[in-house]
């Protein structure tokens, strides 16, 4: 029997924020990139439980399971629980494709009255309660480099990125966040 | 002697109580809080703040604004946090402050400088493009050391800015440019509806010209007092946004409009925390431009000496600050307003010498209301001279026309030459203006985009008038009443008397880059017709005030000039920033670690750890070369690429880009995309693509690895991943949009972990499970899934090295733990870590090509030497076209070859050229240049591949590369240098 | 910096989130093996360039990621119509905007 393999999260020992936003990485969790047509929504939305979203810039939650609209045929899925995406959606029947991405993204929670005032700081998105309410998502830009940011609440964000921007991110994001303390 | 102070009693808004010490040229000075600098100065006597850029004329403040020409000084905390070139005239004072004037030597009073004063008649418009022109060798020499020296007015600081500056993305429905009347009405007006409202302007304090205006009433009140309440309901209300400071500097396009706030500038100890500067990216639904005019100065001889400034300048001064600009003041105007400074200073107890008014009938309320101060109102008179070393003392009066000169002694001179509307973020926004011939003013026409001008900036004088406009932009239903003491009428564009054609006197346009009326016409006399052209034959409006105070005053001297109207020679585009935006405030966050994304793989900090030094490769940071103690990058290179020969190296391959190609036509879409067939590759199989774009020319290059019938794991080069992904979505979605396949970027998904040499397999097979890593089931380009340490692994036999190679990826938060494990295993077998150095070296060894280095977007796969790659089989794949193109098939092209060098230890320089005969005349007929080229431990000498054009067909030909010092011989060989048959690749 | 609808996203969203794709419908020809250098040429190498109305592709590169096509005026930089990628070459809207005069070049 050899070893296991340990994780090392991409922002492990990150923390930061300022009196107005708060700043956490999120736990790790299942991602999939689900691509797949219109006439094939409702077979994978059974399989996972939820509705896929169709509409530009909505998102659908059930449990601990959320899916992003982040193009016309394409679903950022994200599971906090048990997982098995892949699997699920592999038994549904459906004509798609699913990639495995929950290494290649990590995630920042930005929670606080100044959270979108934090985000502006570098993403040109409207972020006002009309253009983007809770349940809304959009993947755009966070200073240089490319980001989706997923409206939890009134005043928290998950914002997505690539591993590899993670000191970036959160770096920018600290710095965002005590600008938006002044 | 105790210092005279300026300060009249009862006058102003400051707060005696509260005063702020700062230091002009060394001397300690008093100011109040809220003074600008300018302010501070003209309260303690100080009128000379600074010299002009090519005279170095004494010159003292001009204004009260953004528009100042003339007072740029150097403003300093330390000697990091230092700024030159700010304007008096708005730079707060704050206690501490260390204020330097420029430009001068040694001294502002006594300034060497100076002698151009007197040179001047070698300076005149056009003097660079005409004083330059020979001896040709004098310019690189003489002329442009010197100019570079006398160029530009204050002296940047050399060390790094040690503050942080902060950028805002902001959207609204309404961005209101500008707190003056107008501006406060619409904003108001607009935000009573509920509309989201951004209101800036750019000083500390609202009410623009309320802040001087002290005889207009609003809704009852004094117009200052009406200012500060509606501030106060503004800032009440949560839909409203008011930020003070703050410059609209740019009108871009679709209502994008740049702000740049200044949080710290005025205060003594700014919080570590607060940014100096906020850049707002500020996209608005309608701007309102409520940018109010700026007064005019008179054009007449030495116009320029300190204590000589605008009307309304003076006005503020005292209205605002409580300071008196001189105790004996003379007015020159043309416009009605300059008799209200008149009144104000009289009632403050301030002697008035005499208002000269250069027209013969002004208004009538308001010389009357001067006479019956007792103030000599002189009509139809002008002011010819004055005189006055470092101050105004006199200025020389006469009836125009007529003779009767008459001296007045003065020590300050206020002008009024009339108000030019503010319109250059109207101009910005790419409106059109049209002349009021009327009132000799540009004023905005239509509007292209969604905004609308209002008040002052549109030309709207009557105060009712502008009210009723104000809140109708605003689209509320406020109503707001207002009454004016006095209307304002008159004003004048263009020289005035006494700065005739055919005087040789100085009567300044620009200040700033001392263009006089004379220079104006000197250029019309020298053939300049347009104004765009005299604009930069004589530099006016081209210094850092951008012509506030002086395009229209050369407009109208050139049109007189050419005999034309003014509309008909045009103005010249006003561009942004309005006013200087400091490089921090623009870059924002962009410094220091967030100037760019620094991308670090998974085993980042395991091969620090192991004392990796790192390159950078594009925004990535990858392992270059793992000095041991002692080791040069020379030794440890060699020996990373002998033990991995020998033994076995382990090397991180997680910046490799990875596209997961998913779907029923995965192979079809692979078919068009990459020059090699697809549809053949048996799933677990691996195989080497080149991706060519349509010319034919290489794109791109990697291993593509089949998974199953329907998944494929493609790997494209570091550099390359995200425009390879954008190149196949754009033919995926825009010509083949049929096909049933998606592409998903896996780049950062899995960290990637190559072992390659002899012993590789012997390393990794204790660790994988689920997989038969023998020759035979697992060959050369062969790839399955497995379970390394535990988790899910894709496993790739493949060789950059030309050994037997593995390449493991796991998801890449395992990549650290799975690394160290095999790095454990590999240094009891004797194994090392190695870098991209060795990396290149070893492919070189073995004429594996670099896409990027070994070929630059002119080379086709046969010019590599993979000509192999490319199906001919195939119907169609996205470059087969132009692989058939005339250029791209004919005889001799460069071609990739090995090259050796004769003496082998010598290393060729990549970029080299290379000749046939090196004693051929110059210029040289170049063959091709050398792409790559290194030390090859392995084979104990040099090794190079070279583009040479036919170069396959010289083999074994000696050509030479001639360098600096030395011409290289070298012989043109195969590419591939080690292990020619290839048999170590299957262990 | 422009403001551009995306056909895909429905709203309009920062220039900052787009790529410009060069000219707007090029079919790539399908007999492109059997096609003639001149042909060629025409399809790879040469564009019109417009000055006025041009017919665009744009990608919602940082968005959707979804190209598109987009009637702009490269004069006034408005965009007078955005729409999907494969959908036929589309009619200019009408009443034709108001287009200033390009800026003149030169540093002010």
């Amino acid at each position: 029997m050899v070893e296991l393999a340990n994780r090392t999260l991409p922002l492990s020992g990150f923390h930061g924020g300022s009196a107005v936003t708060s700043l956490t990485p999120a736990q790790p969790a299942e991602r999939v990139s689900l691509r797949a047509r219109p006439e094939d929504v409702a077979a994978l939305s059974a399989a996972l439980g939820l509705s896929l979203p169709t509409q530009a810039k909505t998102s659908a939650t059930a449990g601990k399971r959320s899916a992003l609209w982040l193009g016309p045929d394409e679903w950022l899925v994200i599971d906090e629980g048990e997982g098995g995406l892949m699997a699920v959606l592999g038994s549904s029947g459906a004509l798609h494709s699913a990639t495995d991405v929950s290494h290649r993204n990590t995630a920042v929670l930005v929670a606080g009255p100044g959270a979108a005032k934090t985000l502006n700081g570098g993403c040109p998105l409207d972020l006002s309660l009309k253009m983007f309410p809770v349940g809304a998502c959009a993947r755009t830009l966070f200073g240089k480099i490319e980001v989706v940011v997923l409206r939890t609440a009134e005043d928290a964000f998950r914002v997505e990125f690539w591993r590899s921007f993670s000191q970036y991110a959160f770096g920018l994001l600290q710095d965002a966040a005590e600008d938006a303390a002044v | 002697m105790t210092k005279k102070s300026f300060r009249i009693k009862g006058a102003g808004r400051l707060t005696p109580a509260r005063t702020a010490r700062f230091t002009f040229d060394g001397k300690t000075y008093t100011a109040y809080e809220g003074d600008t600098v300018a302010s501070a100065l003209l309260a303690n006597g100080v009128h000379l703040m600074g010299r002009s850029f090519k005279y170095h004329r004494a010159r003292g403040v001009l204004s009260a604004g953004a528009e100042e020409p003339n007072a740029l000084i150097d403003v300093a905390r330390d000697a990091a946090r230092r700024q030159p070139n700010v304007r008096a005239s708005v730079q707060d004072v704050f206690d501490g402050a260390i204020i330097r004037s420029q430009n001068r030597w040694p001294t502002l009073a006594f300034d060497t400088g100076a002698i151009n004063n007197l040179l001047s008649p070698f300076f005149a418009a056009g003097f660079y493009y005409k004083t330059f022109m020979w001896p040709k060798e004098a310019w690189a020499k003489l002329y442009e050391p010197i100019i570079r020296r006398a160029a530009g007015l204050g002296v940047a600081p050399k060390e790094d800015d040690p503050d942080h500056y902060a950028n805002r993305f902001a959207h609204c429905d309404v961005l209101v440019a500008g707190a003056g009347v107008a501006g406060l009405t619409a904003a108001l007006s607009a935000a009573e509806t509920g509309a989201e409202v951004i209101l800036v302007d750019e000083r500390a304090e609202v009410g623009g010209a309320l802040l001087f205006d002290t005889s207009t009433m609003i809704d009852g009140r004094p117009g200052y007092d009406w200012a500060q309440d509606v501030l106060s309901r503004l800032k009440a209300m949560a839909n409203v946004t008011v930020l003070t400071r703050t410059t609209a500097f740019g009108y871009y396009t679709h209502n994008f409009i740049g702000l740049a706030e200044r949080v710290t500038d005025h205060l003594p100890r700014p919080g570590k925390h607060l940014p100096r500067e906020r850049l707002w990216q500020v996209r608005a639904k309608k701007v309102i431009m409520a940018t109010g005019a700026i007064e005019r100065h008179m054009v007449f001889a030495n116009n320029d000496r300190p204590g000589i400034m605008l009307a309304s300048a003076a006005r503020l001064y005292l209205n605002h600050y409580g300071v008196a600009v001189g105790e004996k003041i003379g007015v020159y105007t043309a416009h009605d307003s300059a008799y209200e400074a008149a009144i104000d200073l009289k009632h403050a107890g301030v002697e008035i010498a005499a208002i000269v008014d250069c027209r013969t009938h002004p208004g009538e309320a308001v010389v009357s209301a001067a006479r019956a101060l007792g103030i000599e109102v002189l009509t139809g008179h002008s002011v010819l001279d004055t005189a006055g070393r470092l101050r105004v003392s006199s200025m020389t009066v006469a009836p125009n026309g007529g003779n009767g000169k008459r001296r007045i002694a003065i020590d300050a001179l206020l002008m009024s030459g009339g108000w030019t509307p503010s319109v250059h973020l109207f101009s910005q926004s790419r409106g059109k203006l049209k002349f009021d011939k009327a009132k000799d003013r540009f004023l905005p026409g239509l509007h292209v985009q969604d905004g609308v001008s209002i008040g002052a900036c549109n030309g709207t004088d009557d105060l009712p008038a502008l009210l009723a406009e104000a809140a109708a932009a605003g689209g509320g239903t406020l109503s707001v009443s207002g009454s004016s003491l006095y209307g304002w009428t008159g004003g004048m564009i263009g020289a005035a008397e006494g700065a005739g054609p055919e005087t040789a006197v100085k009567a300044f346009v620009d200040f700033q880059h001392d263009v006089t009326a004379k220079d104006i016409r000197l250029a019309v006399r020298e053939g300049m017709q347009s104004i765009e052209h005299i604009k930069r034959f004589t530099t006016n409006g081209m210094a850092s005030d951008q012509g506030k105070l002086s395009n229209m005053h050369g407009l109208a001297i050139a049109a007189e000039m050419l005999g034309k109207d003014i509309p008909e020679v045009g103005l010249t585009t006003f561009r942004a920033p309005y006013t200087p935006v400091t490089y921090g405030t623009l870059i924002a966050h962009s410094r220091g670690d967030l100037f760019d994304p620094a991308r670090k793989t998974p085993l980042h900090d395991e091969l620090a750890t192991q004392g990796a030094e790192f390159e950078d490769v594009g925004n990535w940071k990858r392992a270059w070369y793992f000095p041991r103690r002692g080791e040069d990058m020379h030794q440890a290179v060699n020996r990373e690429c002998r033990t991995a020969r020998e033994t076995a190296g382990i090397f991180d391959a997680s910046t490799l880009g990875k596209i997961e190609v998913v779907g029923p036509d995965a192979a079809k879409f692979l078919n068009l995309l990459y020059t090699n067939a697809w549809d053949t590759l048996k799933p677990g199989k691996c195989r080497y693509g080149i991706m060519t774009r349509e010319d034919g020319f290489i794109y791109d290059d990697g291993v593509v690895g089949r998974l199953t019938e329907d998944r494929f794991h493609v790997t494209t080069t570091t550099g390359g991943a995200p425009r390879v992904l954008a190149h196949m979505e754009d033919y995926l979605q825009t010509e083949f949009p049929d096909l049933k396949v998606w592409l998903t970027s896996t780049t950062e998904q899995w960290a990637v972990i190559a072992v390659q040499g002899p012993k590789a397999r012997d390393i990794i097979a204790p660790l994988v499970e689920g997989l038969d890593l023998s020759n035979e089931a697992f060959p050369h380009m062969s790839v399955a899934e497995c379970t390394v340490m535990g988790v899910p692994a894709r496993l790739f036999r493949v060789s950059f090295t030309g050994e037997i190679g593995f390449e493991i990826n796991v998801p890449a938060d395992y990549g650290a733990s799975v690394w160290k494990a095999i790095w454990e295993r590999g240094q009891a077998l004797g194994a090392c870590l190695y870098g991209t150095e060795t990396m290149h070296v070893l492919r070189a060894e073995k004429g594996y090509l670099i896409v990027g280095q070994d070929t630059d977007g002119t080379v086709t796969p046969d010019d590599a030497g993979y000509g192999w790659a490319v199906s001919k089989k195939k119907p169609d794949f996205v470059g087969i076209r132009g692989l058939q193109r005339p250029d791209l098939i004919r005889e001799n092209r460069k071609q990739l070859v090995g090259l050796l060098t004769k003496d082998p230890t010598e290393v060729l320089e990549e970029g080299g050229q290379i000749v046939a005969d090196p004693n051929q005349p110059k210029p040289m007929t170049m063959l091709g240049h050398v792409t790559s080229a290194y030390w090859s431990e392995t084979l104990g000498r040099s090794i190079a591949i070279a583009l040479v054009a036919g170069g396959r067909a010289r083999m074994g030909e000696t050509l030479y590369v001639p360098m600096k010092d030395k011409t290289i011989a070298v012989e043109v060989t195969d590419m591939v240098f080690f292990d020619k048959e290839g048999g170590r690749i299957h262990g | 910096m422009f403001l551009i609808k995306c056909p895909y996203c429905g709203d309009e969203r920062s220039e900052l989130e787009f790529r410009w794709a060069g000219e707007a419908h090029i079919a790539r020809p399908e007999n492109i093996a059997a096609i003639s250098d001149e042909e060629f040429a025409e399809y790879f190498f040469l564009r019109d360039n417009t000055k006025g109305v041009a017919y665009e592709r744009w990608r919602h590169i940082h968005g959707c990621g979804r190209f598109f096509n987009a009637i702009r005026d490269t004069v006034s930089d408005n965009f007078l119509l955005t729409y999907k990628a494969g959908l036929p070459r589309q009619p200019v809207p009408g009443p034709q905007p108001v287009t200033p005069d390009a800026p003149e070049g030169g540093a002010a």
